[in-house]
């Protein structure tokens, strides 16, 4: 039977799940740096541990933690999962990077998967999706759409993930409306809907009419409502509460199929570490449904982008593109490698602002 | 960098509504003080009626009536921090850590089956010719009626405890409740209402941003608003209008920094993010340098025996 107790602290909410350890269970553990009512990110992980759950049912326990904060706290969460006896246990957002490998170490026979990180051991795996291959499809829509030409772009934190998606999602604007111009706030949080809300009213007051996001909550989604004849997107999340308008479509991250995959692979003794970075191409990125506040025509343009990054034959960062100093980074039909976007830390050019250090 | 691009009436008017959640609570936590009582539960009681008041709106499909629970909702919470601190006599740091504890918590469970729901929307202030005026008209007749509610109170708390009756017996009550128990005032009584008020404030405050500010429920919404306010109480030197005045400086830098990220502005975000806080701080510790001190029983349980 599993007992789970939230205990909230001052210092941001933490919790600790406590359970009996049933010897033939496969015990999975899942620590999220939100709540899993966030509509967004952390609710689509959870998903996940649901289908982990609906595919083994009483083959598997699973545990989990909510609203983490990243960094070393979370090393407590993780160390009181493993000692609680859990077999695989997945970190999800990158902050928990360090944090996981550190426990890694101490607990060698406890099996690691961390989100969207690039630090591995030998029982650390990273994993991750190719959100960029859906800023894509998101820049093309926006790109077509935006009337004032000004696309607000809420971002969290100036992580390589993030700038990825601002990069990808200029491109494709860029290439469809030479006139765009990007807008972007940091708002150094996951999650903090008031923080969002106000980011995006602000970006909203300053001419924006398109608002991506890449934060969690669906806060700016409503200012966006509120405001009137202003388009988002889902984030993490299909977050169709919202459409057909403001929300014209989503970037819906799918984590079940991968949580069963490697759930399983520890059960038959066959996990190893691996980086695992699928796209839309493997189902690990779904496009939410465009609505019908978009017109046919652009509709079709995002599909058919959408069709290529799919199967392959194209990439979204294809050359040539000048880094945004002016110096040059892709030529002419040569494709990033997965290390350099890995490892992003500069804005292509054209869009303005610093990348904050 | 395009400053042009940021709209002073707009920034004014929306920097009111960033501060409104802040200075409802603050204001409820300076009477609670004012009675010599240190609640540090605001947050709780806030999410608790932003929890409440967003569960109601959404049933009976009445901002108002949202409004009104999330009030009695913050002012029946608090009561768990009577029966702690009035009651049995509690630690009322302990207690109050409790009641934001308890609050995060419970309101998670509450608010479960609200996630995702749009709550129904509180109608603008509307006055003809008035809200049209240019410049003025947005930034005072264009506003929702509970960010006036919070600047009625301001004006109220502040006129109650500097010209009334009842105002004078709550400080003394806070000042030094065995004198005032000596002269026959019931300490535990006054300050049981103080509390409740002080929850009702939190309460209209944590439902001013699931409902109006965000609006929409997730868990943990309020975000540290509560602290805030209780931050603001203490650097305000127990003034209403030093209290008003840190909401709004507090609000009004939060949305400045973002227009100034989204103009591009060639700051460093992180100090940015951090002005809110150093600023509002900087100009109360400069105001309150007329050592104005805090209330003398601040934090001291009462017994009569004693």
């Amino acid at each position: 039977m599993k007992l789970t107790t939230l205990l909230t602290s001052a210092a941001m909410a933490l919790g600790l799940a406590t359970g009996a350890v049933a010897a033939d269970k496969t015990k999975v553990g899942f620590v999220y740096v939100g709540p899993v009512g966030d509509g967004g990110w952390t609710y689509e992980h959870d998903q996940g541990r649901k289908a982990v759950v609906e595919a083994f049912g009483d083959k598997v326990e699973t545990v989990y933690v909510e609203n983490v904060a990243e960094g070393p706290d979370s090393e407590r969460v993780m160390t009181q999962m493993a000692l609680e006896g859990a077999d695989l246990i997945f970190t999800t957002s990158f902050g928990y990077m360090d944090p996981t490998i550190n426990v890694a170490k101490k607990f060698p026979n406890v099996r690691f998967e961390h989100a969207t990180g690039y630090k591995t051991a030998p029982n650390v795996s990273t994993y991750s999706a190719r959100f960029y291959e859906g800023r894509a499809v998101q820049g093309t829509i926006a790109g077509n759409m935006t009337e004032s030409n000004i696309i607000g772009y809420i971002g969290s934190y100036p992580i390589p993930e993030v700038i990825r998606g601002i990069n990808s999602a200029y491109i494709h604007a860029k290439k469809v409306n030479p006139d765009v111009q990007f807008k972007i706030v940091w708002a150094f949080t996951w999650f903090d809907p008031a923080k969002e809300a106000d980011a995006a009213k602000v970006l909203i007051e300053q001419g924006a009419d398109v608002i991506l996001q890449h934060t969690d909550s669906t806060a700016p989604q409503a200012a966006a409502q509120a405001a009137g004849n202003v388009i988002t997107f889902g984030q993490a999340s299909d977050m169709a509460e919202y459409g057909p308008k403001p929300r014209v479509s989503s970037i819906i991250d799918d984590w079940g199929p991968y949580y069963v995959a490697r759930t399983q692979a520890v059960m038959d003794g066959s996990w190893e570490s691996v980086m695992t970075w699928d796209g839309i191409g493997a189902g690990m990125v779904g496009i939410g449904e465009i609505s019908d506040a978009v017109p046919a025509d652009v509709k079709e343009a995002a599909l058919t982008m959408k069709a290529a990054l799919a199967d392959g034959s194209y990439h979204a960062f294809t050359g040539p593109i000048n880094k945004q100093d002016g110096s040059a980074w892709l030529a002419d039909g040569e494709t990033a490698d997965d290390g350099t976007l890995a490892g992003m830390n500069f804005f292509v050019e054209g869009i303005e602002g610093d990348i904050p250090q | 960098m395009d400053l042009s691009a940021i709209n002073p009436v707009l920034l004014i008017a929306s920097l009111m509504v960033a501060a409104t959640p802040i200075l409802l609570a603050a204001i409820g936590e300076l009477v609670v003080e004012k009675s010599g009582v240190l609640n540090l539960g605001v947050e709780g009681m806030m999410i608790i009626g932003a929890v409440s008041g967003f569960a109601t709106a959404v049933e009976s499909g009445s901002p108002w009536l949202g409004f009104i629970a999330s009030a009695l909702a913050g002012a029946v919470f608090s009561l768990l921090f009577v029966l702690l601190t009035q009651v049995a006599k509690a630690n009322q740091v302990a207690s109050g850590l409790a009641l934001t504890l308890s609050g995060l918590g419970l309101s998670a469970l509450l608010g479960q089956s609200y996630v995702g729901i749009k709550p129904p929307q509180m109608g603008m202030l509307d006055i003809p010719l008035l809200t049209d005026l240019p410049v003025v008209g947005p930034i005072l007749f264009g506003h929702d009626p509970i960010l006036y509610l919070g600047l009625a109170l301001t004006a109220a708390v502040w006129a109650l405890l500097k010209f009334t009756r009842a105002g004078l017996i709550l400080r003394a009550v806070g000042e030094n409740h065995e004198a005032a128990h000596a002269l026959g005032y019931k300490v535990i009584r006054i300050r049981v209402l103080a509390i409740m008020f002080g929850g009702a404030c939190a309460g209209l405050g944590g439902a001013y941003i699931s409902l109006i500010r965000v609006p929409q429920w997730t868990e943990g919404m309020t975000a540290g608003v509560g602290w805030i306010a209780l931050a603001l109480v203490v650097f305000a030197s127990w003034k209403p209008w030093r209290a008003l005045l840190g909401a709004y400086l507090f609000g009004g830098v939060t949305v400045v920094q973002l227009n100034l990220q989204a103009a591009g502005v060639a700051i460093p975000v992180e100090y940015l993010a951090m002005s809110p806080y150093v600023i509002t701080i900087v100009v109360l510790v400069i105001l309150s340098a007329d050592k104005s001190s805090a209330p003398a029983a601040l934090g001291r349980n009462f017994h009569a025996s004693r």
